[in-house]
This record gives structure tokens, C-alpha cells and sequence, in this order.
């Protein structure tokens, strides 16, 4: 029936307002033109706005957000989901503070170790099994954040000066969480558009018989993508952990599956698969992150963001809709 | 005749419709009688396909009118113009395949009980009649995705009848059908027809056009380029009105294009040496029972056989995209490990999968991206891609192929169906197999595609390459094998080559074995 009901672009079309070059470019570059526009809004109208601290304050706080989407954006774009990275970010928190007497490097792969191990299981659940990602990462969901409870029960402080310097020291005035997730966004990117494993995780998202068929390795390349989006929440888990200065395995990352998820698909990546859009995701982030700090800036109740919130994902959601085809 | 003088229950007068780049349409006119059957035919991109969403509401026309039993009409949604009695069989089937058959059938007016709730059993029986008179004899509860894909196009078009409709249109209802049912379906056009509906048939056969339709409708390139009695027209006007060339030149060209030569063997060098791809009683529960197949370098074996024969699945296990319960395909002499297509691959031997949409195109990548798609292991160094080496495997292929696309970074899913097909073999072209299976690589594609696509087959076997051949077109297979494996029920019960490879002979293989039922 979709082939039926899918053009709503013509003239009678009671949904459809946008001409369709102006409709593929909202759809290519909306994102970007809406964080432009909030920053010119802010720039006119909110007082402090430019000083450094309100921006290295912003985008510290997005850091997390945007790692973990980085690995949401390449797991949605096999069709697939994964709800357990705040769950890998709490036992990236405990892992690492227990770990943290063998220095902050080792505790740090350790911690990094144990996000891919979670994220092979659900991988392995996903491609060999045959479990729906959304059961199989709902499932480390629950339990990963009870393991990460059981390790570290609750919020434990640490000294370590190297982690504390991980989480707080700056490089040329830019906080050193942000030059990596910065890093680790270029990595993503290059690894999306330029490798052979990123092309097939792209192709398998976009038709999984044809990849098949095409001696695609579909269930290595399916199991990988999960390891790689654990490895990063586990990432995302440790900074997060370093600029907090404790260990909170109980709170930290709780919903960041939603956040990951909102600025996926605010990015225009589209949950269907077949397309991963890897900068956008980031400015995806970057706008919620924006939007929040402008309304509260200008006074207006939380519950005033959510609303607004709901909006722009309803809007990107309506935008990343396939174009008309003939 | 007297149904010509009959008013028309759907015209098209003047129809013109626009897409950013493109004039589809160009000033179409198109008179649809009741009671009669007219055929629609064109070559890919003749505007077959947005003529038909125009009459059936997907598009609204830039410019002409619209007329439905004898006033303007206007169909804002398919849902208005199928309310209004117009309804559609698309090309692929359009149903819900984990819903039941039953479900599928009668989606949107099932039989309701009190307080609304569907009647199961009333539905149930309801379905086992309709489609007991369209040939499909099965258990309705199942799923509608485990039938084959003739009987779920056979439960479409029952669906699509039972609607109280005035028009019918079929765009191109026999291409998943097997002989027998193709039989059902003219009976039922024929019913149609004596009971006053009309019908427009569209379709790249043209055996059923002749069969089938009173009337003919020729565009090409938007345009129309014909329109009248279908009797009147000699075949070879038909097809030169289609394509646009001159009468003769077609003449020479015959029919299909594939040369005539394959029965020389030393021509393609066919028959000479060890096969290069040998299968060894393939076999799988109630699939396949014992099949060997073996092709040699410059070979194209066409395998015969009805629908759920089994050829599909024979091509399938050949590259391991099928879990088989016992057998073995060498390659080369050299045994292939199972139930792995990558290994198949790199061994040399490729499938041209028959459902183009579902296991053949990736629709969200670029016409580069899916030639490459499979050959992309041997594109770069260190899992890193070489663009420049990609670049220049499309270029030659889409040159080669000539594939028409506005670039290589076009959606695959923006080209016609001939191109896709294209853009499918380039991609196998691209791993330089030694065996190609194609199967039914000609399919729904439009009659210059076709007859390229066959040239290339050709072609490429005179190169040396191996094809196994899967079609359920005759002429095409006779055309176009040098030997011909029959299969039935999952299993090989006849070769044929040299003079018997012909139409009859293929027909009376299948025939004879069936319980002495010769009717085929």
C-alpha cells in the first residue's frame, strides 16, 4: 500500500508545502541552517552568549551525547538501534574507578573493554541469533546498569590527578573531551565514507538480501557495529566519569539512549537504514544541546524545551521521509 | 464492431504530466471502452507507468482532462479512484506479506460480526471461494509471504477484481505467473470483459497481447504513437512503433538477440573442456531432490521448467545463498564451502538474483555505489576504499552496459528497470566471474533493455564465460541456451541439446512427465 500512498507532493497533496528542490535541500542542510539560526538568535538577543565559558560550558555538556551518537548513527544505519549505551556508560564508570589503582590508562581500557564486550553480546544476539536490536539491547539495558550497580553500588569519589586532568584540563583554551569527541567524529566519518566497512554497513542497512547475495560478510559487519557503538558509549562513560570527578554507575547516562537517538534523527539519518549521516548527527546534538541552554537562558521552564523538543524531532522526522520518486 | 461505438468509461484527453526535468506525459489521449481489453504498451520511460497513476489518482495531470463515465473527473487519492471503481494490479505485488492470505485478500472489508469484530471463520470461508476461482488452492490463514510469488500475484489480482470495479488495470500481471495460471488469468480477463468491464492490460509479451487484447495503445517517449484496433497490426509494426526504428531494421535483428549460432558449439567455444562450475545432487527437503547442473567456460545452460520448479532455488544453492541438505558444487574441480555466497564469490561464481528489488538493489545508495558494491574487497587497500579505482570500473561499465543514468551519483531507485538490471550486471561484471547465474535477468525490463541485456549474455559467453540462464520466457531461453536442463518438482527430468533445443521439445519434456497429462 506504501507505493500507493507514498506521493503527497503533488499539487493536491494536502501534506506536502515545500517545492521538492527546496524540500531536498531542508532535508541536506536543515539541521545545519537551524543551529546557524539559533546561534544568530542567541548572539542578538542573549546577553554573555559569546563569552568562552558559556560555550566551553555547552559543549562540554554535549560531549557525551555526541560520542554516543556517533555509534547510534552507524547502528540505525543497519536498521537496528541500541538502547544499552547509558547502561555501557555506567559500567564504563564503575569499570574504570575500580580499576583506577593500575593508573588511568589501564583502567581506561579496561572500561573500554568491557563497552565492547556488551556491545559484541547484543551484536551477536542481532546478527547470529536473529533477535530484534531493540529486544536484544533492551535487554543489556536492564542489565548491564544492574551489573554496573552490583560493581560500584554507589557514588564513589576518586584523586586520580591524571583522570581528574582527563575530564577538566584544556588544550589552546578548547576542553581536551571535546578535541576528542571532535577526533573521534572525523574518525567516524572517514571509517563511514571511506572505508570498505562502512560502505557495507550502509548497503546491509539499506537491503540486507542484496548484501547477502552480494557475499557481503553481513554478520561480522552487524556484530562490529555494535561492538563500535559500545566502545564508544563506554568512551563517552569514562569522560564523563573524569569530569564528574565520581563515579555515579546508579544515574550516569541514564536516557542518553533518547538524547542519542533524538539527534540521530534530528540529523536526518533515517531509522529505515541505508544512510548514515555522520556530521549532521553531530550538529543534531549540538542544536538540542543549544535549543535547551537558549530557552533556559531566556526563562522558560523546562517543560517549555521538551515541548519545543518534540517538535524539531517531529519536524526532522517529516523531512528525512523519502523523496517523491516517479 | 459495436463496443467501439460504446462511449468511454475512462479517457484520458490531451493528458500531460511534468516531473522536475522530465515531460512525462505529452498530450496523451487514451479512450478506454467497457467490455473491452486494451493493450498498453511502450518501451521503459514511454510514460506506461505515470499514464496509469494518472487514471488511478497516484498523479494529477499538469495539463488535459480526465474523463470517468462520461464526465470530468478528478482523483485526488488512489483511495477516490478505487472507490469510484478503478482498480489497480501493479507490476510487483503490493500486499502485506506477514498478514494472512485471507487478510491480504479482503483488507479493508472483511466480513465484520457484532460489535465490529472481524469475523475470522466468515472471512476465512469467504477467501477459499474467491481464490479457488483464480487457480490458488492453498490454506488462507498462512502467511501471505509463504506463498510463491505467482500465487500471491494471483491473490492481488483477486483482490483487486472483487472490488466492485468498472475498470480493471493489469500492469504486467503474467510476469510471475506460470503457463497454467497465465490460462486463469484469460479466463478471468475474458470473464471481465463478457461482463462489461473494462480492461487496460499492460505488458511486454506480446504473444498475451495478441491473445488477450482488442485494443492497442502505443506510446514512446511520452508521446502517443498509436492507438487502435490490435488485429489490424502486424507484430513487427507493433514493435517498431515501440521502439521507434525503422521496420526493417528490426526485421533483421528477429526477435530477440541473442545469434543464432549457439548450436555450432566451436563458435563460443562452448563444450569445450572441464565445466567450470559442477553441482552434485543438490538437495534440500521438499525443494530440491538430487539436482546436477555443470557449465562449462563459454556455456550457456538454460534451465526449463515451470514456476516452484525449482530453477530459482537450484541457482540459489549453486552460490550458497540456500542451506542444502545434501550435495556439492565444485568449482573448478575444487569443492566449495557451503552455505557461504562470499566464498562462491571469490571462487568465481556470481547470482543476478530474480527479484530485483528485494535482493538485488541497495534503493538508498548512488548507481556507483551499488555497481561497486560487490567488488568492493578488491577496491582499496587496508579496508580503505580507492575512489579513483571505483571511478573508473562505473565509468567502463556504465559505458559498457550503457547504462542511463543522469550520474553515477544518481538513487539507483530514480532508474527505470532496464537500468537497474544494468546496474545489477555491472556490479556482478565488476568481481570478473567465470559463471554467471542469471535468473530471469530480463524480466520486467523494457524491450531495448531486453534485447541488450540478451546481446550481452552473448557476448560475454563468446568471451568465455559460463552463464546458467534462468527464464521463463521460451524464446528467450531457446534463443538463447546451447543445452537446456528441465526441471520438475526439484528435480532435473530432461536435457536437451543441439536441435532439441526448441520451444516444443521444452514444453513436451515438461508435459510428458507430468502423470501423462500433456496439456502443459
Amino acid at each position: 500500500m506504501a507505493e500507493l500512498t507514498h506521493d503527497r507532493g503533488g499539487p493536491r497533496g494536502r501534506v506536502a508545502v515545500l517545492k521538492p528542490q527546496v524540500f531536498a535541500w531542508v532535508q541536506d542542510y536543515g539541521v545545519y541552517a537551524a543551529v546557524l539560526a539559533l546561534l544568530l538568535f542567541n548572539v542578538l538577543f542573549t546577553p554573555h552568549f559569546l563569552d568562552a565559558s558559556n560555550f566551553r560550558t555547552q559543549l562540554v555538556q554535549v560531549t557525551p551525547i555526541v560520542i554516543v551518537s556517533l555509534g547510534m548513527a552507524l547502528v540505525i544505519g543497519t536498521q537496528g538501534i541500541d538502547l544499552s549505551v547509558g547502561s555501557v556508560m555506567a559500567l564504563a564508570a564503575a569499570l574504570v574507578v575500580l580499576y583506577l589503582g593500575y593508573g588511568w590508562l589501564p583502567a581506561l581500557v579496561v572500561a573500554v573493554i568491557g563497552g565492547a564486550v556488551v556491545g559484541a553480546a547484543g551484536g551477536a544476539l542481532v546478527a547470529y541469533v536473529g533477535v530484534q536490536p531493540i529486544v536484544a539491547t533492551l535487554a543489556l539495558l536492564v542489565g548491564v546498569r544492574g551489573l554496573a550497580n552490583v560493581l560500584v553500588p554507589q557514588l564513589v569519589e576518586f584523586r586520580n590527578p591524571d583522570l581528574i586532568a582527563l575530564g577538566s584540563s584544556s588544550v589552546a583554551g578548547i576542553p581536551v573531551i571535546v578535541l576528542i569527541a571532535a577526533a573521534l567524529t572525523v574518525i567516524v566519518l572517514f571509517v563511514v565514507r571511506r572505508t570498505t566497512f562502512g560502505r557495507q554497513v550502509v548497503a546491509i542497512g539499506g537491503n540486507r538480501s542484496a548484501s547477502e547475495l552480494s557475499g557481503l560478510p553481513v554478520r561480522r559487519v552487524l556484530l562490529l557495529v555494535y561492538v563500535i557503538s559500545g566502545l564508544l558509549a563506554a568512551l563517552a562513560g569514562v569522560l564523563a566519569t573524569a569530569r564528574l570527578q565520581a563515579s555515579d554507575p546508579t544515574s550516569l547516562g541514564m536516557f542518553i539512549e533518547l538524547s542519542a537517538i533524538t539527534a540521530v534523527v534530528v540529523g536526518g539519518t533515517p531509522l529505515t537504514g541505508g544512510r548514515i549521516r555522520v556530521l549532521s548527527t553531530v550538529m543534531g546534538a549540538l542544536l538540542m544541546q543549544l535549543l535547551a541552554a537558549t530557552l533556559i537562558k531566556h526563562n522558560l521552564p523546562q517543560s517549555w524545551t521538551q515541548m519545543v523538543q518534540a517538535v524539531i524531532i517531529l519536524a526532522a522526522v517529516y523531512a528525512t521521509r523519502k523523496r517523491e520518486t516517479r | 464492431m459495436r463496443r467501439t461505438e460504446l462511449e468511454a468509461v475512462l479517457e484520458a484527453r490531451g493528458v500531460s504530466k511534468r516531473f522536475p526535468g522530465v515531460l512525462a506525459l505529452d498530450g496523451v489521449s487514451l479512450a478506454l471502452r467497457p467490455g473491452e481489453v486494451h493493450a498498453l504498451v511502450g518501451e521503459n520511460g514511454a510514460g506506461k507507468s505515470t499514464l496509469i497513476k494518472v487514471f488511478t489518482g497516484v498523479y494529477q495531470p499538469d495539463g488535459g482532462e480526465l474523463r470517468y463515465q462520461g464526465g470530468p473527473a478528478a482523483f485526488g487519492t488512489p483511495l477516490e479512484a478505487q472507490r469510484a471503481g478503478i482498480s489497480t494490479i501493479y507490476q510487483e505485488v503490493n500486499l502485506v506479506p506477514m498478514m494472512s492470505v485471507a487478510r491480504n485478500l479482503l483488507l479493508g472489508r472483511e466480513p465484520r460480526g457484532r460489535l465490529g469484530v472481524i469475523d475470522a471463520a466468515a472471512m476465512y470461508g469467504e477467501a477459499e471461494r474467491v481464490l479457488s476461482g483464480y487457480g490458488v488452492d492453498t490454506d488462507v490463514r498462512r502467511p501471505l509471504r509463504t506463498l510463491g510469488v505467482g500465487a500471491q500475484q494471483m491473490v492481488a489480482l483477486a483482490r483487486a477484481v472483487s472490488v466492485d470495479a468498472r475498470v480493471v488495470i493489469m500492469d504486467e500481471p503474467t510476469s510471475s505467473l506460470e503457463p497454467r495460471e497465465v490460462e486463469t488469468l484469460f479466463g478471468v480477463i475474458r470473464r471481465l470483459r463478457d461482463s462489461g468491464i473494462a480492461v487496460m492490460y499492460v505488458s511486454h509479451r506480446l504473444d498475451e497481447l495478441y491473445r488477450v487484447c482488442d485494443q492497442v495503445t502505443v506510446l514512446r517517449d511520452g508521446r502517443l504513437a498509436h492507438t487502435g484496433p490490435l488485429a489490424e497490426l502486424e507484430r513487427l509494426r507493433l514493435i517498431s512503433l515501440m521502439l521507434g526504428r525503422d521496420q526493417n531494421e528490426v526485421r533483421t535483428e528477429g526477435l530477440t538477440s541473442f545469434s543464432r549460432e549457439h548450436a555450432e558449439g566451436d563458435e563460443r567455444g562452448s563444450g569445450n573442456g572441464a565445466p567450470v562450475v559442477e553441482a552434485r545432487g543438490l538437495t534440500r527437503r521438499h525443494v530440491l531432490d538430487g539436482v546436477d547442473v555443470s557449465v562449462k567456460p563459454g556455456e550457456v545452460v538454460g534451465l526449463g521448467g515451470l514456476l516452484g520448479a525449482g530453477r530459482t532455488e537450484t541457482a540459489k544453492a549453486i552460490v550458497g545463498a540456500l542451506p542444502l541438505d545434501g550435495g556439492q558444487v565444485l568449482v573448478a574441480g575444487a569443492p566449495l564451502r557451503a552455505g557461504s555466497t562470499s566464498a562462491a564469490i571469490r571462487a568465481g561464481v556470481s547470482l543476478l538474483p530474480e527479484d530485483r528489488k528485494a535482493e538485488g538493489i541497495i534503493p538508498t545508495l548512488s548507481v556507483r555505489e551499488n555497481i561497486a558494491l560487490a567488488a568492493l574487497p578488491s577496491m582499496g587497500r587496508a579496508g580503505v576504499v580507492s575512489e579513483a579505482k571505483i571511478d573508473r570500473i562505473v565509468e567502463i561499465f556504465m559505458r559498457r552496459l550503457r547504462i542511463k543514468a543522469a550520474s553515477p551519483h544518481q538513487l539507483v531507485s530514480e532508474l527505470s528497470g532496464g537500468n537497474q538490471q544494468k546496474v545489477l550486471l555491472a556490479r556482478w561484471l565488476a568481481v570478473r566471474p567465470k559463471v554467471l547465474l542469471l535468473d530471469e535477468p530480463t524480466r520486467g525490463i523494457d524491450v531495448g533493455a531486453k534485447a541488450e541485456v540478451q546481446a550481452l549474455i552473448d557476448e560475454l559467453a563468446r568471451e568465455g564465460l559460463g552463464v546458467l540462464l534462468i527464464s521463463s520466457d521460451l524464446e528467450e531461453l531457446v534463443e538463447g541456451a546451447d543445452r537446456i536442463l528441465v526441471l520438475r518438482e526439484g528435480a532435473v527430468v530432461g536435457e536437451l541439446s543441439g536441435d532439441e533445443v526448441t520451444e516444443e521439445r521444452i514444453m513436451a519434456t515438461i508435459a510428458e512427465q507430468s502423470d501423462g497429462r500433456a496439456d502443459a
